[in-house]
């Protein structure tokens, strides 16, 4: 008898036979008062919280930071380890650092696409008529996508450890790369978010995101030590972001002070959100 | 330019490439009432509300809400206006809850705050039951109270609605058409864009009709619809032979001109009530009469209000021959 009742209410809902109340509705209105509109950085959590909310409502999208980065450590490992190491084991300690960095790098594209798909629904709309702090909304999904982030670095580590993987600095060293790692990775969404503004269709956002990504991850000292590689192309890998930030990587986990690297990967990481985050909130203004 | 108006624009112009899609729009909008802007597809209606929103920026002219400027002042206009754009304005993946809850945060409210205001608001619009779904598994005229429940977590002063019941069934639409009433009851100045004449006789006081971009008329609603006629006088005939003579007999009748229809049989002539003493319905009723005196049998009579089209083609007739 009971389930009968729930059953009936459930169906009224679903023909939307439940009517609204409209003597309810204008006691709600009476009140005027607006509170005070939220911080910054309040506002910023906010919309990460409508970016855990979407992953809590689609769980298939985590597929990209869980079974992506597993692929890769694998992968990469059994297929270059014995060749270029002598042995796999060897390599590892070599290449996690460096394929952690490259595939977290390689998620981050994923923002623009996000991106693009949003503004092109209704919602966007509604957030760029609510008076809050201009950048929260990016920002929000910035935040959100720290969390990707970092659920894809403890699922690589950990394919990483079970394969091989021993880190000689240690916990703290390990969590230091990962923190540089999640820096340089938020500053360098910037440039996918502008692209989510710029482009018009997801499939152009996803293109232009291989034609940055695959150039900018594979030249770079993850694979390999740039030694044996022409001198223009050294020019270029030992310039490259992502070899500094994978070098502060991996040299954090090994348990050393990678100064120099960690000051690069902190100054490309400002002008990141300098020069795309500014062009970023420009689109965004203007759309 | 004065603060008493919710809405004033001057010449306000948007261009899209080569189509000027708002080409010098002036309105002024009273507060606390529902003012309508009516048009077809395409006539400019949700530019006009998107510059008036600060969504988009006007490409000429100026436009003012509660005395702030839509571009200077954004933020000021912001804080005064909600939204509900013709499709969901609220985020599909999420649920109803998780939509008020959000926006109410960003709002400023408390934690607690956000979740009392969130559970009023879904039991006032009945959406209690369907509060833990995702809003992409709702009805149309679910989503439609969930999107106007969102626009009223902070009572606006102006609240657009851009063709809310767009695609509604009627049930649906009268609920909307319900809140739309008790939202302007308590103060809230409404502007509600719609391509049904219905729509916006059911709900505005004023009336601005838009079409190719331009104010083409504006108004109460009683003036706009004088202006255009006060209804459409349509017959059917017994005998076909007769039209003619029921054609002239109407004609003298009304003081209109009258149109032949392409069944044989019928005939449509427009009422026009506007500066005459009788109503639409006393002349066709004399209409009526004098055809029945000249022996015309009249097997079917109709007179209806103006539809949308024949208000179009009125007022554009008009500015044609002007």
């Amino acid at each position: 008898m009971s389930t009968a009742t729930t059953t009936k209410s459930l169906n009224d809902a679903d023909l939307s036979l439940e009517a609204p109340k409209t003597e309810d509705l204008a006691a709600l209105l009476v009140s005027r008062e607006r509170p005070p509109r939220p911080s910054a950085l309040s506002a910023s959590i906010t919309f990460g919280w409508r970016a855990m909310l979407k992953i809590k409502h689609v769980p298939e999208q985590l597929f990209d930071v869980t079974a992506f980065p597993i692929m890769m450590v694998l992968m990469y490992t059994y297929l270059f380890g014995g060749a270029l190491a002598g042995s796999t084991e060897e390599y590892i300690q070599f290449l996690l650092p460096g394929i952690l960095t490259m595939s977290v790098v390689m998620i981050t594209m994923y923002t623009g696409v996000a991106v693009n798909t949003d503004i092109t629904k209704g919602v966007f709309d509604r957030f760029r008529t609510l008076p809050i702090w201009r950048p929260a909304p990016m920002v929000g999904y910035l935040l959100g996508d720290v969390i990707r982030y970092l659920l894809a670095s403890l699922v690589m580590l950990t394919v990483g450890m079970i394969i091989g993987y021993r880190p000689d600095g240690g916990i703290g060293g390990v969590l230091l790369g990962v923190l540089v790692l999640l820096v340089f990775a938020f500053s360098f969404s910037w440039v996918w978010t502008m692209f989510g503004l710029l482009l018009r269709s997801e499939k152009s956002v996803m293109g232009v995101s291989m034609m940055v990504i695959f150039p900018l991850t594979f030249l770079s000292n993850v694979f390999v030590d740039p030694k044996t590689m022409p001198g223009w192309l050294q020019a270029f890998v030992n310039n490259s972001p992502v070899t500094h930030v994978a070098t502060a990587v991996r040299d954090l986990m090994a348990g050393e002070w990678p100064a120099a690297d960690i000051a690069w990967s902190l100054g490309w990481s400002a002008l990141f959100v300098v020069i795309f985050g500014s062009l970023t909130m420009r689109l965004y203004n203007r759309k | 330019m004065s603060t008493e108006l919710a809405i004033e624009t001057k010449g306000l112009v948007k261009v899209f490439g080569e189509n000027r899609a708002v080409d010098g729009v002036d309105l002024s909008v009273p507060t606390g009432t529902v003012y309508g802007v009516l048009g077809p597809n395409g006539a400019g209606k949700t530019t006009t509300v998107k510059m008036l929103a600060t969504l988009l920026r006007p490409d000429g002219g100026e436009a003012r809400v509660f005395g702030k400027d839509v571009l200077k002042e954004a933020d000021a206009v912001r804080s005064r206006v909600s939204l509900t754009g013709q499709y969901a304005s609220v985020d599909e993946d999420l649920t109803g809850r998780e939509n008020l809850l959000l926006l109410g945060r960003l709002l400023g409210h408390g934690k607690a705050a956000a979740k009392t205001r969130a559970a009023q608001l879904l039991e006032a619009f009945g959406l209690s039951e369907a509060a833990d779904r995702q809003v992409k598994n709702y009805s149309g005229g679910m989503r439609r109270r969930i999107d106007i429940a969102a626009s009223i977590l902070n009572t606006p002063d102006l609240l657009f609605l851009d063709e809310p019941t767009t695609g509604l069934d009627p049930r649906s639409r009268n609920q909307v058409w319900d809140i739309i009433r008790a939202v302007v009851a308590q103060g809230t100045t409404v502007l509600l864009t719609t391509q049904y004449l219905d729509e916006a006789d059911q709900l505005a006081s004023r009336i601005a009709v838009i079409d190719h971009g331009k104010v083409i008329a504006e108004g109460t609603k009683g003036e706009l619809k004088s202006s255009v006629g006060s209804g459409a006088v349509h017959l059917r005939l017994r005998d076909a032979h007769q039209r003619p003579e029921a054609e002239r007999v109407l004609a003298a009748a009304l003081g209109v001109e009258v149109l032949l229809d392409a069944d044989p049989l019928a005939l449509t002539a427009r009422v026009n009530a506007q500066g005459s003493e009788q109503s639409a319905a006393e002349q066709a009723a004399k209409a009526l009469a004098e055809l029945a005196r000249t022996g015309i049998t009249v097997d079917n009579f109709a007179l209806g209000q103006p539809s949308l089209d024949e208000v179009f083609l009125a007022l554009t007739d008009k500015k044609g021959a002007a």
